[in-house]
Parts: C-alpha cells; structure tokens; sequence
C-alpha cells in the first residue's frame, strides 16, 4: 500500500519563544508501525498531540487519514485512538467499567460493546483481573488495559506516545506482539520511544531532537547508510583511553559498553583504525572496526548539529 | 441525538460511580457542617438599620405624619412605600418587599389624645435580627405627648402595638435553616464540580476525553446531572431535619421549592463550572470556591439582615446567588411566596446561570492549547 496515513508539511509549534517542534515534514504509510525516537524534549509528544488535533499548529500542514488537521479532527477523531504517555483511565473505576465507559463515548451499540469488551479482554489476558480497579494494578496491566480500550472502537490509526516506559522488559515484549498483531490487520500506529531496541522493531523510524526531524527511514537503511564509521577498542583502562579519544578532532564520541569502547567518528573519516592507533600508539589495546548500531545511528544525529 | 444522549449518560453513570468511591468527598460531607459551626462561632451581632417598611395610614392625620417622622429619625428603619389597607402590606411583605409595616389606624387623634396604644407594627418575623430590631420600638416614647408637663400624664399601654408574622416566637432557627440550604449548597454545588472537571485533567483523563468524540456540552452535562441529585438530597435533609428538630414550619408548596431550588442549583453549578476552566489544580479550585463561599455566608442576608449592611456590602451582596436564592428560599418556607412574588430573583438567578454557562463554554476548549 503507497497510501499515506499521515502527511506533514512545515509542521511548527511554538510555546512563547520555544520553538518545540520545528518544520516536521512527515509521510507515514498505511498499515506501518512507525516510530519517533527521541530523547525527552525532542518534540514527541507535540507531534503526536497535533496529530490528534489537541494542538493547533503555529503553522504548517497535517493531513491524517485524508483529513486535514486541527479544522476536520472531529470527523477524525472517530477513526484514531491515543494512549497518552500518562495512564488516563479512570484509576477509581474497575477494568470493565473503564472499556464500557470508553465504548459508550464512541457510541458503540451495546451488544457489540459486550462483545467487543469480551474479546479485549481475553486477547490482552485481563478477563481474570476484569473486577479490578485500575489504580490497583501494574504498570505492564495498565499498559494492557490502556492499549485494549484505545483499540475499542477499531481505530484506522493509533497514536501511542511513550506506552512502554513504566513496563518491565517482558511486558515490553508481549506488548509489542500485541501492536505487531494489530498492524497485521491494517492499523497504521505511530509509537514514541526512547527505547532503542523498541525503535529497532518499528517499520520506519524518524529521529527527532530539539524539535527537528534529523533522520528518518527503515532501522536498516538507517544503519547502513551511516556514514560516520564505527570502531571498538578492547583492552585494558578504558576510561582513561576514553579521555583521550574524545579530544581527538575526527571523533564524535564514544561510550564504553561492557569490555568494550566504541567510538564514532566524524563522517567521511579516512581510514579510522589507522587513524586511532596512530594516535593511541603504545598501548596494548585492539582496534577493530565494527557494524554501526541504532544507538550510532541515534548519536550521530542527534550530535550532528547541536554539538 | 441519541448518541449525544448516550454519551452524556455514559459520563453521568461513571460520575456517580466514582463519586460513590471517592472517600475524600464523603469526609467533606462531614467537614463542611463542621467548618460551618467554626463561622458561626465568630458571628457578631451588629446594629440593624434602614429596615424597609410601609406605612399604611388609616387616620390621614397630622398626628400619623408626626409619629412617622419621629419613628423615621431613629434610623432603624426606611421607608420604602406607602399603603392604603393591610391587606397590601401583608402582601408585600409576604413578597419579600417590605420586612414590616406601620399601619395607623381610622381613630388615630382619639387615641393619642387618650394615651391608648397609638398603631401597630406589622413585622415580618421570619428574620429574627430583623425582628429583634424593631420591637424596641413598641415602648417608644413619642414627642408630641411631651407637650404636657412632667409627671402630669402617664401612657398606661405601650407606644405600638406588635404583630409579629411567620415566626411569632422569634426563634432563630426558624431563619437560619432555610438560610443554611443555600450556604451548604454553594459550598457543595461549587466546590464538586469545580473540582470534578478540574480533577479529570488533573489525572491527565481530560487528554484522553477530548480525543473521543465527545463534544464539550455533553461533558459538562454529563459531569453536572449527578450534582443536581446531590443538591436535592442537601435540601430535602436540611429542611427536612428543620422541620423535625426545629419544628420549622414549611409554608409553601413542593413545588414552588422545586422552582426556587433548582434555579439555584443551576446557578451554583454553571460558577463551579466556570472555575473549573479557570483552575489548573483542585487546590486552586478550592481556593476560588472560599473566595465565594465567605461573602456568601457573611453578606447573602444568611447570617446580618441585608438591610444593616453598608451600602458596598449591599453591593457586593446582590452580586451573589445565595443572597438572592435565600430570599427565595426564605420567601417560600416560612411566607408562603408564590413565584410571582418572587419572580425577580427568580429571574436573576436564571440570567446569571446562562450568563456563565456562556463563559464556560467559551472558555473550555476541545485543544490543549
């Protein structure tokens, strides 16, 4: 399907003088699951929110789901369903309470709510804790919770923002079959994360900082297309070899990871093994270059242009 | 149409739910008549002056226009109007016009000359301050009896005589019940629903509602029914236990109750409404409900008579639902009022509710903006 499900042209919000989301030009297809990996502050949750037509933009285009955005979110709101970053049920209501409330707001005729609720329920494993209130429970159960109710009234398009940073790893990964399962049948979803192994599972990705979109495309692509390249160093006091490399002129950064250091270097950078044992020489270390990695990927765009 | 109706149903039914869950309202149901006592426990006594009264003047004599002048000077009260029958004066004062009325009668000269009990008072006993002001004036000494010397003429029956109406024995609870609905439903009708809408956004529950389909009217609706029952419940005990405990008497009808009642709640509810938008915390929105409540339990007539306050007082008092609501609420119970006696405050009360509705629905907007 080439159909797009969103498409943004010279999105800007501002806030006073912060200019919090910066010319987003966005085209994402039906049926993906796309992601924004950011850190906090980078514009996320802006997009996300004027996506759904919370915000008005300060100015550019949105068209969702052929509707343009803020004057037709009405129509659209019909068609989207949004898991905000904080749970936003109703802590003092039970599970089933919270789903029934939910569908009565959408309109759902009664006997297909029941329905419906029955099936949620059982796919997302929460017919056991269906009496339960949802201040009572886990994270990794309100996430559940949160999800089975956005998709209630069958949504085209989900906007999750952030929807796993309180869920432990597992609950993370039973989380992500759950969306893999719903874009199998056709629903586009938007997911923000500062998870890179959660960006990794995303169809496409853009990378957003400081309100500009640095980089979008496959997590593939993504990694090849790296230009900068990627180096790992082994051996002994590592953090006193970080100090230095640091300082070198061609390098961007480095992060040590376990028993190893890897180091990124500036793109278009000849030759950086030689580069970095000329400049380490006398050290008992091994130098090797290495596949370049989302987290790269991420640091370079990210350091770019700010740093 | 039916959809919007389901929608409101849906929010009022999970309004009901949680507020049948929530602890700290049900500790505030305790605490209110608590923080009330508190109040009443710093209520001073203050003179009561300019009372509205009528004159009804039977005799058309001189001596009636003395008497008036001289009972005028004393500043306890004003007069506001003048009668040709007490039938007038008792319907006006039943109407919540006039608290009293002087009403001179045919043989007025016979009976200065005579010493005899010159006039009488026709008080409208259903404010005991009010009351307790006049009926000093039953011994008052009058100057145009001081023509004669010293010693030589002696006034064997009392100035006036004093007919109190609705409330013969001047108990206080019998106005400060009906006056404690409308306290107790400002309090309440505000502070809940300013609180309910500020609470949902609060919890960040308000993001997730205005990406539905829901429009804004239907929410406020929907969040405001519950309330409406609420406030119901508040009057039918308070009046209720008045009746019972204080022997209040109830002299109007249901229905004219109902009236009265649910023009105020709705008053009450379109302001706690208009906080709601206004407040960013519930904090904040308790704050606002008490920069209201105060004036309306010192200066709504609840506590002082309207007429001994200063003129900004008096000001600031017309300026709020309760004063009027208790006028209302007053009228009804212990006079008896029917609604076009009392259509003015009805009508207030009534403007005031669309008025702010209109600035509420202005102001809430479907956008975080």
């Amino acid at each position: 399907m080439t159909e797009l499900a969103v498409r943004t042209r010279g999105l800007t919000r501002k806030f006073g003088d912060i200019t919090a989301v910066d010319r987003i030009d966005l085209e994402i297809p039906r049926g993906q699951i796309y992601g924004f990996l950011g850190p906090n502050g980078s514009g996320k949750t802006t997009i996300i929110r004027m996506l759904c037509g919370l915000l008005t933009p300060t100015s550019g285009e949105a068209v969702i789901l052929g509707l343009n955005v803020p004057e037709q979110a009405e129509a659209l709101r019909q068609k989207i369903g949004y898991m905000t970053q904080k749970f936003s049920l109703y802590d003092d209501l039970t599970v089933e309470e919270n789903m029934h409330f939910i569908a009565k707001i959408y309109g759902l005729p009664r006997a297909i709510a029941k329905q419906r609720i029955s099936h949620l329920l059982d796919h997302y494993t929460l017919t056991g804790m269906r009496r339960r209130r949802a201040g009572a429970m886990s994270g990794g159960q309100r996430q559940r919770l949160a999800l089975a109710t956005a998709t209630i009234h069958e949504p085209t398009m989900l906007f999750l923002d952030e929807p796993t940073s309180a869920v432990d790893p597992e609950n993370r990964r039973d989380f992500w079959e759950k969306l893999f399962d719903l874009s199998d049948q056709g629903t586009t979803i938007l997911v923000s994360t500062h998870y890179m192994d959660e960006a990794e599972r995303c169809h496409q990705l853009a990378i957003l900082d400081l309100g500009k979109l640095r980089i979008q495309g496959t997590p593939r692509d993504l990694m090849d297309q790296l230009q900068n390249r990627v180096i790992e160093i082994e051996g002994a006091n590592l953090r006193q070899v970080k100090d230095r490399v640091v300082h070198l002129s061609q390098v961007q950064s480095a992060a040590q990871q376990g028993l190893k250091l890897r180091v990124l270097f500036q793109p278009d950078t000849e030759n950086p093994a030689n580069y970095l044992e000329q400049n380490l020489a006398g050290e008992k270390l091994s130098i090797a270059p290495a596949r370049p990695s989302l987290e790269d990927v991420f640091v370079a765009a990210t350091l770019g242009e700010g740093a | 149409m039916i959809k919007s109706l389901r929608r409101i149903g849906a929010i009022a039914q999970k309004e009901f739910t949680q507020l049948s869950r929530d602890r700290t309202t049900f500790a505030m149901i305790v605490m209110i008549p608590l923080i009330q006592l508190m109040l009443f426990g710093y209520a001073i006594n203050s003179d009561v002056r300019n009372i509205p009264i009528a004159i009804v003047d039977l005799s058309n004599s001189i001596a009636a226009r003395m008497i008036t002048e001289e009972v005028r000077v004393t500043q306890v009260i004003e007069i506001v109007a003048h009668y040709d029958t007490p039938a007038e004066a008792e319907a006006a004062i039943v109407a919540g016009k006039i608290r009293a009325a002087l009403v001179f009668p045919e043989n007025l000269p016979q009976r200065v000359a005579g010493g005899n009990t010159v006039a009488q008072w026709m008080i409208d006993g259903s404010d005991a301050m009010v009351s307790a002001a006049l009926l000093p004036l039953r011994t008052m000494p009058l100057d145009l009896e001081r023509g004669t010397p010293p010693g030589s003429y002696r006034r064997s029956s009392p100035t006036f005589e004093m007919v109190l109406f609705f409330n013969p024995e001047r108990r206080s609870a019998v106005n400060i019940v009906p006056g404690l609905t409308a306290v107790i439903l400002t309090m309440t009708m505000i502070l809940f629903t300013s609180a309910a809408l500020v609470r949902e956004r609060e919890q960040g529950n308000l993001e997730l509602l205005i990406t539905t389909p829901i429009r804004p009217i239907e929410l406020m609706v929907g969040k405001l029914i519950p309330y409406v029952l609420v406030g119901i419940i508040q009057v039918a005990i308070i009046l209720g236990l008045g009746r019972v405990i204080f022997n209040v008497p109830f002299e109007g009808t249901l229905l004219n109750l109902s009236i009265v009642t649910l023009s105020f709640i709705a008053a009450s509810l379109a302001l706690g409404l208009l906080i709601s938008t206004i407040a960013q915390t519930q904090l904040q929105a308790m704050q606002m409900t008490i920069f209201i409540l105060l004036p309306s339990i010192l200066l709504s007539g609840f506590m002082f008579p309207y007429e001994a306050m200063p003129k900004l007082a008096q000001t600031i008092s017309e300026a709020l639902p309760a004063t009027h609501f208790i006028r209302l609420i007053r009228g009804v119970v212990l006079r008896g009022a029917t609604i076009p006696d009392l259509s003015g405050d009805i009508l207030w009360l009534l403007g005031f509710t669309v008025l702010v509705l209109a600035i509420s629905a202005k102001r809430f907007h479907k956008t975080l903006d």
